[in-house]
């Protein structure tokens, strides 16, 4: 599968309208990097987006360019685009309760590439059908996993921000 | 060969005739024998009618595979996998329930519908509903070239098999379920049924989903049932309203409350139908009994419902007008990049002509932004390369940009309002006192 990567830079639309045509595609360019670049996915099952929308745009206010992977990500579409644009950051977003077993599987992915060695791959979301109930367990199995920080439940997004802005992710 | 089922877009007219909309669940069930029970129920449920078979995730995504080991294993599955079970399982299922009297049609969602589009056909049924835009952007990963090279083959096996009996209606009207401005929507609801069109496609109808300002909706309606007289005659067409698609109330006052001004706005637009959800929407799989209550809730509140309130005309005709001109420019722009009406959708969206609001499919530019103003109109913070007058550009916020809070906000509005629902003031007073 193929995916032409557009990179979006500061508002959606808006006033950087016009610095991005639309079938331009992204390609690394380390070295003339000016701001964070952070990847925003979902897993494979889960077609939602309201979420991955929202957090591009929290990305984007807290100065990071974005490049989001819409829904229902397979994990090799994930491994392939990480690999093209070397993130600074890697976002896993789901809602549809099946983040712990498929966030897993991804982090096992994720964690094999030497590209992404040193990155920070973080996931968050309703991450269980079983809500708030052993999410501190869902927690520990998604860091053992690999996962630099787990967020959900209330305060998620809060804790969220500090993380991005607290840990530093830098280009 | 199974008898054909009756026409649905007839049965929908005669009931206009007689001043009843047609009302209709989102219902859907893995185990025929339940599915069979909610068609039944549907059927019988005090309001003119018409059935569903919702169809699940695994056959609407094209994984038949899984579908049918699912059923062989007796698990439950989201919805009823209509090309896994044997057509004479789905014949049993509508046997003495499916005919002139109660048609019954195939809700899917996918961008790959042959297959379904066929088994449909071989148990007899001929109305569905879809199209190369809408089933593809907001929820596949499909090339949208694929996606039109699907649909108009899905069109040569329902109109080869159906003839005049086929009917399709454009899911156009709901793009992304929330926050796409009116304009919009009714340009992809006609651009659609204009596709369904050029593919012999006889009988349509022609959705809108409802929104978040009554005023802005029912003119958008109007809109639609204008530009839909004016480019696409001679048709059997009828207009279909669903509602609310987005973040829905979590109490049951507040959904019903929500559905209530979605059947008063089927009924002051004119429109002939309305797809229906339930007081449990946000938490659940309605159940049979559910669906019913809320198809009976719709029909009564229907019934009740006469023409506009004067109060609103004004500027009900002003929304109207803003629709009309707006989805009007984008429909001709399309029109504009080629005689294929499928091969100018895929181009408008390569060049940017179409736009959808906050869709992540690669097909789509990403470069338009809507947001909700004070008087809860859906409106354009960035048109991107739309041909759209900049006077149709408002402000979202301070920074002239949506943010996340902002998109926050306009995402759970109406969860909001109407979950606080009868504390605020709403337009139509008269559907108050007619759900509490």
């Amino acid at each position: 599968m193929t995916l032409s990567l557009r990179r979006s830079t500061g508002s959606v639309g808006g006033t950087h309208r016009q610095a991005h045509h639309p079938s331009s595609g992204y390609r690394r360019e380390p070295l003339r990097r000016q701001r964070p670049l952070t990847l925003v996915t979902t897993t494979k099952s889960d077609s939602h987006t309201w979420n991955l929308v929202y957090l591009e745009l929290v990305l984007k206010e807290l100065g990071h360019d974005v490049v989001n992977l819409g829904p229902c990500v397979p994990v090799e579409l994930l491994a392939g685009c990480a690999r093209e644009v070397g993130p600074d950051l890697v976002v896993v977003s789901t809602v549809n309760g099946h983040g712990v077993r498929d966030g897993i599987e991804i982090a096992g992915v994720l964690r094999q590439m030497d590209e992404l060695a040193r990155t920070p791959i973080v996931i968050g979301g309703k991450l269980s059908t079983s809500g708030e109930a052993g999410a501190s367990e869902q927690a520990r199995r998604l860091r053992h996993a690999g996962y630099d920080a787990v967020f959900g439940g209330t305060g998620a997004i809060s804790a969220f921000r500090a993380f991005v802005a607290g840990a530093g992710v830098r280009a | 060969m199974t008898e054909r089922h009756s026409d649905f877009g007839r049965f929908v007219h005669d009931a206009h005739e007689r001043g009843d909309l047609v009302v209709q669940p989102r219902m859907g069930y893995g185990d025929p024998g339940r599915m069979r029970a909610g068609l039944a129920a549907t059927r019988q449920a005090r309001a003119t009618t018409v059935g569903t078979i919702t169809l699940d995730s695994y056959t609407r995504t094209g994984q038949v595979e899984v579908a049918r080991q699912a059923v062989e294993r007796g698990d439950d599955l989201n919805g009823y996998p209509i090309v896994t079970h044997d057509p004479d399982v789905t014949g049993a299922v509508l046997a003495g329930l499916a005919g002139p009297g109660f048609p019954v049609q195939v809700r899917h969602g996918s961008a790959q519908p042959q297959q379904i589009i066929a088994a449909a056909l071989r148990a007899g049924l001929t109305a569905t509903e879809g199209g190369p835009v809408s089933y593809c952007l907001p929820y596949s990963r499909l090339p949208l070239r694929d996606s039109v090279r699907n649909w108009s083959q899905a069109c040569d096996i329902l109109v080869g098999g159906a003839g005049a009996a086929a009917h399709v209606e454009t899911f156009g009207g709901c793009m992304l379920g929330q926050l796409c401005p009116p304009g919009l929507l009714v340009a992809i609801s006609v651009l659609e049924g204009l596709f369904l069109q050029q593919h012999g496609v006889r009988s349509l109808s022609l959705s809108y989903a409802q929104q978040t300002s009554p005023e802005q909706d029912e003119g958008a309606v109007l809109a639609l049932n204008r530009l839909a007289a004016e480019l696409l005659p001679g048709l059997d067409l009828h207009t279909v309203i669903y509602g609310y698609m987005g973040l829905f109330p979590q109490t049951p006052g507040g959904a019903r409350a929500l559905m209530a001004d979605a059947a008063g706005l089927a009924v002051r637009t004119g429109a002939q139908r309305l797809i229906v959800k339930t007081a449990v929407e946000a938490q659940r799989i309605p159940t049979i009994g559910e669906n019913v209550e809320a198809l009976e809730h719709a029909a009564a509140v229907a019934r009740r419902t006469t023409g506009p309130a004067d109060r609103t005309d004004r500027t009900r005709a002003l929304a109207a007008q803003e629709v009309y001109q707006e989805a009007g420019t984008l429909i001709s722009a399309v029109l504009e990049l080629g005689p294929d009406v499928g091969s100018a959708l895929v181009r408008a969206f390569d060049r940017g002509v179409l736009d959808i609001p906050y869709c992540l499919h690669p097909a789509n530019s990403r470069r338009s932004t809507s947001y909700l103003d004070g008087d809860g109109w859906l409106r354009w913070g960035a048109t991107g390369g739309m041909p759209l007058p900049p006077s149709r550009v408002g402000t979202p916020g301070a920074s002239g940009a949506v943010t996340s809070a902002q998109l926050l906000r306009d995402l759970s509005y109406m969860q909001r309002r109407y979950d606080r629902y009868p504390s605020l003031p709403v337009p139509a007073p008269e559907l108050v006192r007619s759900t509490s």
